[in-house]
This record gives C-alpha cells, sequence and structure tokens, in this order.
C-alpha cells in the first residue's frame, strides 16, 4: 500500500514509534503502530481518539520533534529529516514564552528568521488586532487569561505563515464558550488562505465541527487508524450552530458508534495503569 | 494600639528599643560584666565617632568594593560554567564528583591559601568570595536550565530558533530568572566573604577593624564593627531587593492577580 502522497502537503507513512522502557526489565512502549496519515494541500483533518493514544506523539514526529522508529514522513513529497520548517506547531500546553511580553512573543519567530525588530514588531501588532488583542501587547503571559494566551500562541505561530499547521487539543482547557468563539476564529482565518492543517482532539464535536476529514484512532498503545470520515457539512460554518444540523447529528453517530468501543478500552488501559 | 501592617515597623523599631535598653539595664548594674558584653551607650558613642570623624568611611568602602567584585565575578563564573555544564552532559558527568567535592569543602580553610596567592589586599577577599558566590549561582543556572519547561523550547524550535538564538532568548532568561531568586543569599554570601576574609588578615576593612579591636579587647569597638556591618547588610539586602521587583515583572508574583 502506497499511494502516490507526492501532491500531499504531509504524508505520514507506515509509522511506528516505540519508546525504549524507562527501567530495566519492562518492555518497550509502542505508541503508535503501522499508522498511515495523509493531509492534502489545504486539506482540515482532525484525528480523534480517546485520551492517551499516542495522537500527541503522531504530532511530533510530523513537526520532526520525533523521529519515528518505523516509516517515513513525506512534506510536500520530500522526506523529512530534522525539524519540519513548513510546519508551524500550536501547542496544548502553555508554550510562550513567559519572559517576553505578548507582543515580543507574537514577533519571536520573525525575530529568529532575522527581520529587523521594529517591522518585527509592527507584524506583530497586526496581529495581536487580528486575534482581537490590540492593546495588550506590553502584558506578560501570567497577566493574561487562557483565552488570550492561546490566542497569542495562535498569532505566534501564524505570522510565521507556515504552510502545515500542526495543532494539538490547542482548546483543551478552555472554557466551552470562550472554546467555540476560538474555533469560529481559527475557521475564519484558515479559510483566508487554506492551509494544511492536522488538528487533534478528543472532542468528535470539536473535530466534526471544524474538518473537511476526521480520522479516529483505536485506543494505545499501539495506536492505529480506524475509520476515516469525509466531513460534508457546507462552509462557512458556525460551530455552535452546525451542530444542530441533521446531517452533524448522522455524522456524529456514525463515527461515535467507531470510537465507542476505543474509549471504553482506553478507559480500561487508564484504569490499569 | 495593636500591631497591623501599618504601624508594624514602629514595633520593629521599639522591639530595638527595647533590646538596647535590657542590654543598658544590664550592663549598667554589673548583671552582666561589661568587659565581656560591652555598653550599647559606648558601642553607639563609638559607631558616631566613626562616622563624624571619617575614619569608617575608608574601611567600608573597601569591604563594599570587595563584596561587589566578589558577587560580579562569582555571579559571572556561575553564570557561564552553570550555563555550559547545564548544556553539556557529557562535561557535566565528568566534573560532577568534582563539583560536589568543592562545594561541600568548607570554603573559608582557602583564605590562608589565597592570602599567600593574592597578598594581604583586597584580592585575597573577593577569591573568598567568589567561591561562596560562584556555587550558589552555579546550582541555580543548572537547575534554572534544567528547569526549562520543554514545551516552550520545542515552541521556540518549531518558530526557527537557531542553538543560539534558543541560549539568548530561553536558557538565559529561564537561568537569569533563578539566578535572581538566589540574589539575596549570593549577595549575602559576597558580603561574608569580604569580612571573613578581611578577619582573617587584612590591613584595611571593617573586618579589620574588629580584629583590631579584639586583640586588644576592646569589647566596644567589636560590637559597634558588628552594628555597622549588620546596618549594611540590610541595606545591600534592600538593594536587591529594589533591582529584583525592576527585573522580573514577567514573574507573577504570590497570589498576584490582574484583572483586565
Amino acid at each position: 500500500m502506497s499511494p502516490p502522497n507526492n501532491g500531499a502537503a504531509l504524508a505520514l507513512e507506515n509509522i511506528t514509534v516505540t519508546f525504549a522502557a524507562r527501567s530495566d526489565g519492562a518492555p518497550p512502549y509502542t505508541a503508535v503502530r503501522d499508522t498511515t496519515l495523509v493531509i492534502g494541500r489545504g486539506e482540515f483533518v482532525s484525528v480523534v481518539g480517546p485520551t492517551g493514544c499516542g495522537k500527541s506523539t503522531l504530532l511530533n514526529v510530523a513537526a520532526g520533534l520525533l523521529t519515528p522508529s518505523g516509516g517515513r514522513v513525506l512534506v510536500f513529497g520530500g522526506n523529512l529529516s530534522g525539524l519540519n520548517r513548513c510546519a508551524g506547531y500550536l501547542f496544548q500546553a502553555d508554550a510562550l514564552l513567559p519572559w517576553l511580553s505578548a507582543l515580543d512573543n507574537v514577533a519571536l519567530g520573525l525575530v529568529y528568521r532575522g527581520t529587523p525588530r521594529p517591522e518585527a514588531h509592527e507584524r506583530a501588532r497586526e496581529w495581536l488586532a487580528r486575534v482581537g488583542l490590540s492593546g495588550h501587547g506590553h502584558r506578560y503571559p501570567h497577566q493574561l487569561s487562557g483565552g488570550m494566551k492561546k490566542r497569542v500562541a495562535l498569532a505566534q505561530t501564524l505570522i510565521m505563515d507556515p504552510q502545515i499547521l500542526l495543532m494539538d487539543e490547542p482548546f483543551s482547557a478552555l472554557d466551552i464558550q470562550t472554546r467555540q468563539l476560538m474555533e469560529n476564529e481559527l475557521l475564519d482565518l484558515w479559510s483566508a488562505d487554506r492551509k494544511s492543517v492536522i488538528f487533534i482532539t478528543h472532542d468528535l464535536e470539536e473535530a466534526i465541527s471544524l474538518s473537511d476529514r476526521v480520522v479516529v484512532l483505536s485506543a494505545g498503545p499501539a495506536t492505529h487508524p480506524i475509520g476515516e470520515y469525509p466531513i460534508d457539512l457546507p462552509r462557512p460554518r458556525d460551530v455552535a450552530e452546525i451542530r444542530l444540523t441533521p446531517r452533524f447529528v448522522e455524522l456524529h453517530r456514525d463515527i461515535w458508534h467507531t470510537m465507542k468501543d476505543e474509549v471504553m478500552k482506553g478507559y480500561v488501559q487508564s484504569q490499569k495503569a | 494600639m495593636k500591631p497591623n501592617a501599618n504601624n508594624l515597623w514602629l514595633y520593629q523599631i521599639l522591639l530595638l528599643v527595647a533590646v538596647f535598653v535590657a542590654w543598658h539595664v544590664l550592663t549598667a548594674t554589673e548583671i552582666l560584666p561589661p568587659f565581656f558584653f560591652g555598653k550599647p551607650l559606648t558601642v553607639l558613642e563609638k559607631t558616631w565617632e566613626w562616622f563624624a570623624s571619617g575614619k569608617i568611611y575608608m574601611h567600608l568602602g573597601i569591604t563594599l568594593v570587595e563584596t561587589a567584585l566578589a558577587f560580579i565575578i562569582g555571579t559571572a563564573l556561575g553564570l557561564g560554567i552553570g550555563l555550559w555544564l547545564a548544556l553539556s552532559p557529557l562535561w557535566s558527568a565528568l566534573l560532577d564528583p568534582y563539583i560536589k567535592a568543592m562545594n561541600s569543602m568548607p570554603r573559608v580553610i582557602l583564605a590562608p591559601i589565597f592570602a599567600v596567592w593574592f597578598g594581604l589586599g583586597i584580592l585575597s577577599k573577593v577569591a573568598l568570595g567568589v567561591t561562596l558566590v560562584f556555587f550558589i549561582v552555579f546550582f541555580n543556572v543548572y537547575q534554572g536550565v534544567k528547569e526549562v519547561s520543554p514545551v516552550v523550547l520545542n515552541n521556540a524550535r518549531m518558530l526557527g530558533a537557531s542553538s543560539r538564538q534558543l541560549l539568548r532568548t530561553v536558557y538565559l532568561p529561564s537561568a537569569t530568572s533563578w539566578v535572581f531568586s538566589s540574589l539575596h543569599t549570593s549577595v549575602g554570601m559576597a558580603f561574608v566573604g569580604a569580612v571573613v576574609g578581611e578577619y582573617l588578615g587584612s590591613a584595611a576593612g571593617v573586618g579589620y577593624l574588629i580584629l583590631q579591636a579584639e586583640s586588644v579587647f576592646d569589647i566596644n569597638t567589636v560590637f559597634a564593627g558588628i552594628l555597622v556591618l549588620t546596618a549594611f547588610a540590610l541595606a545591600l539586602d534592600g538593594l536587591v531587593t529594589f533591582a529584583e521587583k525592576r527585573l522580573l515583572v514577567w514573574r507573577p508574583a504570590q497570589g498576584e492577580t490582574e484583572p483586565l
């Protein structure tokens, strides 16, 4: 099974990730087994799966932060070695540099790239305005609320204009209202220039309302995809309203049917651990 | 009037006065022999005389210069070597037992060696202070680098940081914040190094004044020296608190909330 993935933005082919045992005598832990995941150009793909199933591991492989034990990663047809320079990564945890103001955080990538500071700040200010934070640039991360921090992180990633966007449960720590607000904003920003997105989440509703395609992963260890569902809901979408349409409910029921058993397995495993 | 946050300073001063009064009464009635315990009025008089005649300034100046030099050199060395070892696992593993050994050795025994190497001037005191300050800063920097959040690190790398940029924008700020949290201790240690160094052999400095007075059993002058040292230690500590507040604005204070 080797589909022609050269046209894809990102192709993970037969990825296996095995971690060495932490203590002597314990068997090595296989987080991901033989997983193939292809993201087309401009496609928004969500990956859902039960907690602890190795979703983040998969994303770290795509980012080049983690070298897989087996398989290969293609970025726009080229073999990936080292960090994925085409990708921006929005982390689940707080990833802002706590000693830099919001403005400096957003400008950071440009400064790394060698953009003169005044120009970097000018563009950072534009991006802060775009995520609704004008006038908050002087604040330090600890002075911002959870939702604001996520906005800054989004601006920090998007200012680099990455062709591929990797998102690891970016909104999972937010309350439901802020979350839907952020999801709509994300869709707005995305529809402007249609980046290729992998969006990791454990929330099926979030996955369906945002994506073009939803991939369901099995429970860990040795995670692999067990289902793929194209989402044919019309765009532009409003994440709060689309949840009420009959087609959404139908899709939700289909995918949940596949997921349910895996979630139970994941739950049982987490009880054992 | 009960002590509260606003008038606390008043009670603190009253406490000090009470101690002095008790000291005075006990020595004036000879319950405590004044030859060993001194007389507070003579101590204050002696202190006043030092400042009025200007005799103390030269000695105090030398002690403070020694403290400042020991602090600056010790911090710079600790920062540099701490960053280097924290980022180079091989060297860190190699030098680990030696660093532990040097840290657990009582540094005061080095004073005679420094006196031989650097003479009785300020250099030998600075050297002693540096050995005290260095390890505090070193261990804090080492810890600071090790405790950098892997997520922040990965984020900076994904944003395209080169290893030099990582050092400047991630490791160094993290390490300096740890250095600052140890600043109170390290400034105090620099001061201790200077005074102990003077006490063990010197020709100037407040420690030297104390040593001289002690050799002729002038207990009042010894207490006056201690008084002056304590006052300046307190002043240095205040200076550190001030610098800390200015330089660590990005760090949340305990329990601080800032509504928008």
